[in-house]
């Protein structure tokens, strides 16, 4: 059974709407400050969360990325914690403790945004060939970009995941920049190449169009789930955003503006919502944000944490060899 | 469990209990099924429990470290066995990185019951990547457990009891000492997390672990000739350390030596020093001295024997501590 919020094209519409309208409030939250520190905007890439998330089950999972807020909302993360979490409160998915970069919400599946590139990749062949293992036909997408095609990482987590048949959805959202360094001069090779070189069947789909997405990881996500080991989808995509908010500040000049603006043209969120009745459209962009409002308000209310806590958890044991000022 | 056992024999009884006692316990590593990896610890494990938890891996310490993560994520008490102590340095990130902080992360909505078991430390005629001590690295790492034993019932007991902690378990096995025998009593005694006073002394307390413990044991006999009751700490846990233990030794004889193969600069021994002159000072007779390896790469074998701390070693920081 798929995600029931993804079920149909009007689901779908909906998460790519929640997405773009949460990152374009994270935006102002870090321009005004409550967000501390800055973010990696998905604004852009929705078609790909929404339409590999729309294949997947509710207990399946997924390991995200740096630039993953889209990714852990895509599969079903309250908007209102996770804005608490990047504002760093307590009522955050992981209580403010992991912010953009490290947002979870393991009841959901979600077993981590990574901060570091391409490391998700091996944790989520581990979790998969867990299900594998248990008897239990739980797959788990993987996402990552086209920076992570040269860590030599993810080449170890494909040929683990090809050796063991494990179920994991491997999903490349090539958006063209490891941050500014274009995908043309850094991958010797191509992103599906990789795969088949370790016997992963991969295909390439347009990552601004969300059921061509959804189709193609559907097809990849039910043959892992029958035991047919796991597959490789590279989503050719943009992101109209900076690669972090800092870039703002810093004015890098990478790309053009012809070609943000061709892109932008493509924007997958204009084309879901085209495909749909323009009440329909209405009707979930007013309800969107609505729930947006409340977001910010639940997030606003929630307290920061107390720094003293911030030893707490270090170990699950229960551990505690030091406290307070000799931490 | 009774009668003398070596420390390689001790580890593999307790990865066979554990694997016993725990259907979620899994071994994975370099050559550990087929052949019981290469110092044999894991030795007939496979044959007894089937590789879809004896499981052979490929080379790749990055997507094995990552992989346990995983399995960890989904309720499983993953042992990985690094061959080498230099080979843990490609799993460093996902160790650092990924182990040692997702439980804080997420403010304990997930456990990491992981244990890395390394071989650790020179002494047996090997090579760098071979011979190292990076201990330091890891117990710089708030949120790793280090830990080390010295002798074939700690080996045991302290095996069983970081395969059944919740928390990751950097867990270093003194390669030089696997063969040295001992008796693996029918508990554990202390915690994991404890030191032990292994010989009482007066005039100095030698703080030692892993395959220095026996070093230093023997500059104490040695020392008793001389008419100087030393006593050895065996500190077990490196992180978190067992501070009281120490503290309470360190007050009574007023001079302290830490001992390890790693370098002496910012090693283990810093710390230890730093923080107990702030515990201890006014007990102190001495600074606290260091033994430990040189500021420069692991050597080879011909002149190891010049890089690791000895017996001669130790005695002459004991002569300098209790000169002043």
């Amino acid at each position: 059974m798929s995600l029931p919020h993804l079920a149909d094209p009007a689901g779908r519409y909906r998460a790519m709407r929640l997405i773009r309208s949460f990152e374009e409030l994270a935006l102002e939250w870090v321009r005004s400050g409550l967000i501390v520190g800055g973010t990696h905007p998905y604004i852009g890439q929705e078609a790909v969360a929404v339409g590999v998330c729309a294949a997947l089950a509710p207990d399946d999972g997924l390991t995200s990325t740096h630039r993953g807020h889209g990714h852990v909302l895509a599969k079903g993360a309250d908007p209102g914690r996770l804005l608490a979490e990047l504002a760093g409160r307590v009522d955050g998915l992981n209580r403010g403790r992991g912010g953009s970069m490290h947002a979870a919400d393991f009841s959901l599946g979600i077993l981590g945004a990574n901060g570091i590139v391409g490391a998700g990749a091996p944790i989520a062949v581990g979790a998969a060939w867990a299900a594998q293992r248990q008897g239990r036909p739980r797959v788990v997408a993987s996402f990552f970009g086209d920076g992570a095609l040269n860590q030599g990482v993810l080449l170890e987590a494909l040929n683990l995941a090809s050796i063991w048949r494990a179920p994991v959805l491997f999903v490349c959202e090539n958006n063209g920049y490891a941050t500014t360094l274009p995908a043309g001069a850094a991958v010797g090779g191509s992103a599906c190449g990789r795969a088949e070189a370790f016997g992963i069947p991969a295909e390439t789909v347009d990552g601004m169009d969300v059921e061509a997405v959804r189709a193609a990881a559907g097809r990849m996500v039910e043959r892992a789930r029958a035991g047919g080991g796991p597959g490789f989808l590279e989503c050719l995509t943009y992101r109209f955003e900076a690669h972090h908010t800092m870039e703002r500040r810093f004015r890098l000049a990478y790309r053009t503006a012809q070609e943000v603006a061709a892109w932008r043209a493509r924007d997958p969120l204009a084309s879901a919502a085209a495909a749909l009745p323009s009440a329909t459209v209405a009707a979930i962009d007013a309800e969107v944000g609505q729930l947006l409002l409340e977001s910010a308000e639940f997030a606003l209310a929630s307290a920061e944490p107390d720094p003293l806590t911030a030893g707490d958890h270090l170990y699950a044991s229960g551990l505690r060899p030091r406290s307070g000022a000799a931490l | 469990m009774a009668g003398q056992l070596s420390i390689a024999k001790a580890l593999n009884g307790a990865l066979r209990k554990s694997l016993e006692n725990d259907p979620k316990t899994v071994l994975m590593g370099e050559d550990i099924g087929k052949l019981g990896g290469v110092f044999r610890i894991t030795d007939g494990l496979q044959k007894d429990f089937g590789d879809d938890r004896v499981m052979d891996t490929p080379l790749a310490e990055s997507g094995i470290m990552g992989t346990a993560i995983g399995l960890a994520l989904r309720g499983y008490r993953p042992v990985v066995e690094i061959q080498f102590d230099g080979f843990v340095y490609p799993a460093f990130d996902q160790i650092v990185s990924q182990l040692a902080k997702m439980h804080a992360r997420a403010l304990g909505h997930v456990k990491m019951p992981v244990t890395v078991r390394i071989p650790f430390g020179g002494g047996i005629g090997a090579v760098e990547h071979h011979s190292e001590s990076h201990e330091a690295y890891f117990a710089h790492t708030a949120g790793l457990r280090v830990v080390s034993p010295s002798n074939a019932h700690d080996a045991h007991w302290m095996l069983r009891q970081a395969i059944e902690s919740d928390d990751p378990v950097i867990f270093l096995e003194p390669k030089r000492r696997y063969w040295d025998k001992g008796e693996v009593g029918e508990d554990p005694m202390l915690p994991l997390h404890s030191a032990r006073i292994v010989r009482p002394g007066t005039d100095a307390t030698l703080i030692a672990y892993g395959p220095m413990v026996k070093v230093c044991q023997e500059a104490a006999q040695a020392a008793e000739e001389d008419g100087r009751h030393l006593e050895v700490v065996d500190l077990r846990s490196l992180s978190p350390i067992d501070f009281p233990t120490l503290e309470e030794s360190l007050k009574r004889t007023g001079r302290g030596i830490v001992v390890h193969e790693a370098p002496v600069f910012l090693g283990l021994g810093a710390e230890l020093a730093a923080r107990l002159t702030e515990r201890c000072f006014y007990h102190l007779e001495a600074p606290i001295l260091r033994v430990g390896g040189y500021h420069a790469p692991y050597p080879p074998s011909r002149v190891e024997e010049t890089y690791l701390p000895d017996l001669d070693r130790v005695l002459d920081a004991v002569d300098r501590a209790l000169a002043y």
